[in-house]
């Protein structure tokens, strides 16, 4: 199976009707396991049980970023192969990203709250995640205010590619901004620091969520294809039956003013 | 029912585009108002429906409703066709039923006269230039006015649909309405002709 | 009455489906007050002591911004020629047309309030204090920006110089805003009166905006 087998929609839905059940269970039990494992965690020794917030938000984090990764790609689809299912692929992500992105705030800022006893800091993780959010708010919109899908495809592919290469420059930019301000960091939780009975959930999470990620842009990218299908079914019909009609709505009209006429 | 115009004249844009203009229909009566392009046809139809204001000279509708102006007895059927293409066929027609007020029909019905009937819950944004077209047509047809102002009415018109514009037409004239239209093409119909600014 | 509710309730329909924008306002005052610590710095202290402002100047700017095709959309495909043509008076459709607009576009900001209350660090007598100013004064700026609206379909153009001629009447709405929400969080004022001097604004924007639009309109008419 290459890329050119999912190239033909018809397939793709086929191919995915088999696929997602499986993939949807296999989100589900590695869930369970993730979850399980986070709750047997140890408390850290300086936040205690708000450390558990860690399995969620990480993989959220992650996700945050690796969404605007896959747009990137199909952008790159959409514009230098033309591949026919770029463009869906690039449209079904963003909402989900978005989602992502949406409770990797979340619960950073539930995390952040006992430590800075504010729901929101301007720290320079969150600040950053918080511009991520914008701009697939952003994106979601120019799908939005495009009626159709083909001509607003290829303006969001440059827009994700533009933000591709920008979202580094402002992670940069508000990295130093941070700095400037404040010395340090509040939440400061390198990777390689962890300890393995952190790090073994956290990655269960991460590939947990990974694979979440992947059956719901899978079942978006259905719905996306049929909604389409569902779109040009009724551009048949609007100009298909008007042809057929043209005659007899003529010969009604004319039928009526005989009437008139007669009356 | 008379609608009578004396002595109009018509300035726009610091030019004056016709003066003097006399004219008259009756009901039951069809006015086709031709003139090479730039005489003032649309202007003087937008005279009559109150969009513009004549610099000289009145325009009157002799027993019609006399609680309501001109422009409130009138349809324009302009070259925008004042379509939402994000709203349905339905939900268009029925917008300006609701708006416009009046005796009204039954939307389907004109629907299925101006043959969108299979289109009525599509949006807007599906139909074709005539199509669209159509869609103005029915809204004459479902809001009752006694004076249809109809600039160029089969523009973007098939034959079949040029016939059924002409149906619609000696409808309402029966019905004792009148019509003014603006138009290049013959109408269709049988009509008093009014020819503005000299010879075509 | 029927007229006018189908009015509105066509002007919503468009606003929030495909192609509409009334959520992009939202979208906008999102972005606009996120600049904001970027160009003062993250200190909580202050940005809780600007907060009101910066929620005022962001809702300000986009409740006027998306004024913009008030008219012009209208005007574009020919709906406008109809409504002036029609048994309503102008001035009334106007009104009903600037009301679906504050549903639309300017309810939302409202409900957005509090989320950005967190960003800016207010508390919950600030954050309401924001969002009651909010809902009392912006259908003073919906129903002013709408005399814009009307002139800009007048001129043939819109965008900037509506702006332009637009937010210098606003000036009065943003200073008894904030005033009224200061008042709430810091005193010494009371939240009573800049309040109440609020409200009277909106109820005269109601009366002068309708009329001064539907006359400009019609005088705009070709």
């Amino acid at each position: 199976m290459t890329l050119i087998d999912l190239a033909n929609p018809t397939r793709f839905l086929a191919l995915t009707a088999r696929v997602l059940p499986w993939l949807a269970g296999a989100t589900v039990i590695l869930l369970a396991v993730g979850l399980y494992q986070s709750a047997l965690a140890p408390d850290d020794y300086q936040q205690g049980a708000t450390v558990k917030i860690m399995f969620i938000h990480v993989p959220n984090a992650w996700l945050s970023m690796f969404v605007w990764g896959v747009m990137s790609i199909a952008s790159l689809g959409t514009l230098v192969w033309r591949h026919p299912l770029a463009d869906v692929a690039a449209k079904a992500a963003a909402p989900i990203g978005a989602a992502f992105t949406f409770l990797a705030l979340l619960t950073g800022s539930l995390w952040g709250r006992p430590m800075w006893g504010t729901y929101w800091e301007w720290d320079a993780r969150l600040t950053s995640v918080l511009i991520l959010f914008l701009m697939y708010l952003g994106l979601m919109a120019l799908w939005r205010a495009v009626d159709d899908p083909s001509r607003a495809a290829r303006a969001a592919a440059v827009l994700t590619l533009v933000g591709a290469i920008n979202l580094p420059i402002i992670k940069f930019s508000v990295d130093w901004w941070n700095t400037l301000h404040q010395p340090a960091s509040v939440m400061r939780m390198g990777g390689s620091t962890l300890d393995k009975s952190f790090l073994i959930p956290l990655l269960v999470m991460a590939i947990a969520f990974t694979l979440l990620f992947a059956t719901l842009h899978i079942a978006a990218m259905r719905n996306e294809i049929l909604r389409r299908r569902v779109r040009s079914l009724q551009m048949m019909q609007a100009s298909r039956v008007a042809f057929s009609s043209e005659s007899s709505a003529g010969s009604r009209a004319e039928n009526a003013s005989n009437e008139a006429g007669a009356a | 029912m008379q609608l009578a115009g004396r002595g109009v004249v018509c300035v726009r844009g610091g030019r004056e585009v016709f003066s003097g203009l006399d004219f008259e229909a009756t009901s039951g009566e069809a006015v086709a108002v031709v003139g090479r392009n730039g005489s003032g046809k649309t202007s003087l139809l937008r005279l009559i429906a109150g969009l513009l204001i004549p610099a000289g000279g009145t325009i009157a509708l002799d027993g019609g409703d006399a609680e309501l102006t001109l422009p409130e007895q009138c349809h324009y059927l302009g070259h925008r066709d004042a379509l939402k293409p994000a709203l349905s066929v339905a939900e268009n027609l029925s917008f300006w039923a609701d708006f416009l007020g009046g005796e009204r029909l039954d939307a389907a019905e004109s629907l299925a006269t101006v043959g969108l009937d299979h289109a009525a819950d599509l949006p807007a944004a599906f139909l074709s230039a005539g199509q669209r077209r159509r869609l103005s047509l029915a809204r004459l047809l479902t809001v009752r006015r006694p004076v249809w102002l109809l600039d160029e009415p089969t523009n973007a018109l098939d034959v079949a649909g040029q016939d059924m514009v002409g149906g619609l037409m000696r409808e309402h004239l029966a019905r004792g309405g009148l019509i003014i239209a603006a138009t290049h093409a013959p109408l269709g119909i049988d009509s008093r002709q009014l020819r503005i600014g000299g010879a075509v | 009455m029927t007229a006018l509710s189908a009015l509105v309730r066509r002007d919503i329909r468009i606003a929030l489906r495909v192609g509409g924008g009334a959520l992009i306002g939202v979208l906008f005052f999102l972005t606009v007050v996120v600049l904001m610590p970027f160009a003062v710095g993250p200190d909580l202290a202050l940005l809780s002591r600007l907060g009101p402002a910066i929620l005022w100047l962001g809702a300000l700017l986009a409740s006027l911004l998306t004024l913009d095709r008030l008219f012009m959309a209208d005007h574009d495909d020919g709906s406008l020629d109809l409504i002036t043509m029609s048994r309503t008076p102008l001035e009334l459709a106007c009104a009903a047309k600037a009301l679906a607009h504050w549903l639309a576009a300017g309810l939302p900001l409202i409900v957005a309030t509090p989320v950005l209350g967190l960003l800016l660090n207010l508390d919950m007598v600030a954050t309401g204090a924001v969002a009651l100013t909010l809902l009392a004064g912006t259908p003073a700026l919906t129903f002013t920006g709408m005399i814009g609206a009307a002139l800009a379909v007048t001129l043939h153009r819109g965008g900037l110089l509506m702006a332009v001629l637009v937010l210098p009447l606003s000036i009065p709405v943003l200073i008894f805003g904030v005033a009224a929400s200061q008042a709430a969080i810091v005193g010494p004022m009371t939240f009573g009166a800049p309040f109440s001097i609020l409200c009277a604004l909106s109820l005269v924007s109601l009366v002068i905006g309708p009329f001064a639009a539907a006359a400009s309109l019609r005088h705009g008419l070709d």
